[in-house]
C-alpha cells in the first residue's frame, strides 16, 4: 500500500512546472528496478542485515522481518511503475474538475486514486503475484529455517533438492490455491468498480 | 464594483501567443457571454479567470464578496465543455464539492436533491455518472458547481455538442442560477445565437484579442467593429 502514493506523487507532481529533472530521475530508477533480479534484492538486504552491515545490530537477518524488507525492495518499484501508469491515464478533466470544485493537496490526490481505482487495484495485484511467488530474496534473507522462515516457495525448493517431488507439488498446489481465492477476490473488486 | 476584473492578460504557449493584452470587466450579477471563433483564445482565458491556468502578464481579480483571487473552488465555480464526470453516482459527483467543505450529510442530502432537480435529474439521483447521455452528465456538472452556489460562475462551451433539448435545459438552469443567485456568469460559447439568448453583455474575441465589448442587443444590431459585424452575420470563415 505505501507504494501508491508514490507511484500517485510521481503522476501529479508531473504536471506541475520545475522539478522535472527530478522526476525524471524518480521515474528512470522506479522503472530500471522493475527489472531487478530478487536474487540481487536479497543480497542487498542479506549485505544490509548481516553482523557487519550497517543495519546488523537490529538482528532482523533470518527473520520474518528482513524477509518483508527484501520483498517490500522487489514490490516498490512495480507497485509505484503501474500506479504511476494508472494516474497518468486520469484525464485532466477530472483533475481540472476535482480542483475547481476545491479539491488540493491529498483531497485531490485522494480523488484521482479512486478515479484510477482499477489500475491501482491492478498494481495490487501485480505486486501481490510478484511477492507471492517470490523465492531468491527470502532464501538468502530468510535462511529457509523450519517454524520461522520457511515459506512456501522455499518449502518447494527444499522438499525438490531433497527428491520429494510429491510434496514439492502438493505445496506448489496449495501456493496456487491461496493465489487463486486472493486474485479472484481482487479480480472480482476490479470487475465492480466497471460496472 | 466589477465581480472578474481582467487586466492586461496575455499568454502563449511557446511561440504561439494565445492572449495579447486582454482587459474585460464583467459586471456583478450579469450573464457575460464571450464569443469568439475556435482557436481565439476563448477557453485560455477562462481557465486563467478560473486560477487553472496561469498568465504570463496581467491580472485577474474578483469584486467584493468572492475569494476567488485565482483560487479555484471557492466563490468561483468552473463548467467545462466536456463533462468531467467522476466515477461515482450522480449524488456523489453533486455532493464532491460540499463533502470537501464538511459540509452535514442532512444538509449534503437536501442541497443535492434541489441542485439535481433544478437541471431535471432528480430521477437519476442513485445512477452511476457514466451511464448519463452527454447532456445529462454536462446537467449533472452543472449541478455540480451550481450546489456550491459560487458568486461567479463560469462556463466554457456547455452545451457544444448537445441535442437542442440538452441545450435549452442548460440555458434554463444558466439564467434560472443566475436569477436565483444574482451569481455573474462569465460563458464563453462560439454560438452567436446562445449568446444572444442567454447573455446580457457580449465580447468578441478574435486571435487573442477583445475586439468589440456591448449589450447584447447593440453587440448584435449595431456592432461597431466590421469583424463583429461579420461574426454575427456568419460570415467569417473559421
Amino acid at each position: 500500500m505505501p507504494r501508491i502514493p508514490i507511484g500517485t506523487l510521481l503522476a501529479l507532481r508531473e504536471e506541475a512546472k520545475g522539478r522535472r529533472a527530478t522526476l525524471t530521475l524518480a521515474k528512470a530508477i522506479v522503472f530500471t528496478l522493475y527489472g531487478m533480479p530478487p536474487v540481487l534484492a536479497g543480497l542487498l538486504v542479506y549485505l544490509l542485515l548481516s553482523t557487519s552491515g550497517p543495519l546488523g545490530i537490529l538482528g532482523w537477518l533470518y527473520t520474518p522481518v528482513g524477509m518483508v524488507l527484501a520483498q517490500v525492495l522487489i514490490v516498490t518499484p512495480i507497485v509505484a511503475g503501474v500506479t504511476y501508469s494508472a494516474v497518468s491515464s486520469v484525464g485532466r478533466d477530472v483533475k481540472d474538475a476535482a480542483r475547481s470544485l476545491g479539491a488540493r493537496g491529498w483531497a485531490l490526490a485522494a480523488t484521482v486514486i479512486e478515479e484510477a481505482r482499477l489500475g491501482v487495484l491492478t498494481a495490487i495485484m501485480v505486486g501481490f503475484g510478484r511477492a507471492i511467488s517470490e523465492v531468491g530474496a527470502v532464501l538468502i534473507v530468510g535462511g529457509n529455517i523450519r517454524g520461522s522462515t520457511r515459506v512456501l516457495t522455499t518449502a518447494i525448493v527444499l522438499e525438490t533438492s531433497r527428491g520429494n517431488f510429491t510434496e514439492a507439488v502438493a505445496l506448489g498446489g496449495i501456493l496456487l490455491g491461496i493465489g487463486f481465492v486472493i486474485f479472484l477476490f481482487l479480480y472480482r473488486t476490479q470487475q465492480q468498480g466497471h460496472r | 464594483m466589477t465581480a472578474v476584473d481582467v487586466k492586461g492578460v496575455c499568454k502563449a504557449f511557446g511561440d504561439r501567443r494565445v492572449l495579447d493584452g486582454i482587459e474585460l470587466a464583467v459586471e456583478p450579477g450579469e450573464i457575460f457571454a464571450l464569443l469568439g471563433p475556435s482557436g481565439s483564445g476563448k477557453t485560455t482565458l477562462l481557465r486563467i479567470v478560473a486560477g487553472l491556468e496561469s498568465a504570463d502578464e496581467g491580472s485577474v481579480s474578483f469584486g467584493d464578496g468572492v475569494s476567488g483571487n485565482g483560487i479555484p473552488g471557492r466563490d468561483v465555480g468552473f463548467v467545462m465543455q466536456r463533462p468531467a464526470a467522476f466515477r461515482r453516482t450522480v449524488f456523489e459527483n453533486v455532493a464532491y464539492g460540499l463533502r470537501l467543505r464538511e459540509v452535514p450529510e442532512e444538509k449534503i442530502d437536501r442541497q443535492v436533491a434541489t441542485a439535481l432537480d433544478r437541471v431535471g435529474l432528480a430521477a437519476a439521483r442513485d445512477a452511476k455518472a457514466w451511464t448519463l447521455s452527454a447532456g445529462e452528465a454536462q446537467r449533472m456538472c452543472f449541478a455540480r458547481a451550481a450546489v456550491l452556489e459560487p458568486r461567479v460562475l463560469l462556463l466554457d462551451e456547455v452545451t457544444a455538442n448537445l441535442d437542442p433539448t440538452n441545450v435549452a435545459l442548460l440555458e434554463a438552469a444558466i439564467r434560472g442560477y443566475n436569477a436565483l443567485v444574482g451569481a455573474t456568469v462569465l460563458i464563453v460559447t462560439h454560438n452567436p445565437f446562445q449568446a444572444r439568448r442567454v447573455g446580457q453583455r457580449a465580447g468578441l474575441l478574435l486571435d487573442g484579442k477583445l475586439i468589440e465589448v456591448s449589450d447584447v442587443r447593440a453587440f448584435f444590431e449595431s456592432p461597431k467593429d466590421a469583424r463583429t459585424r461579420a461574426f454575427v452575420r456568419g460570415e467569417m470563415p473559421y
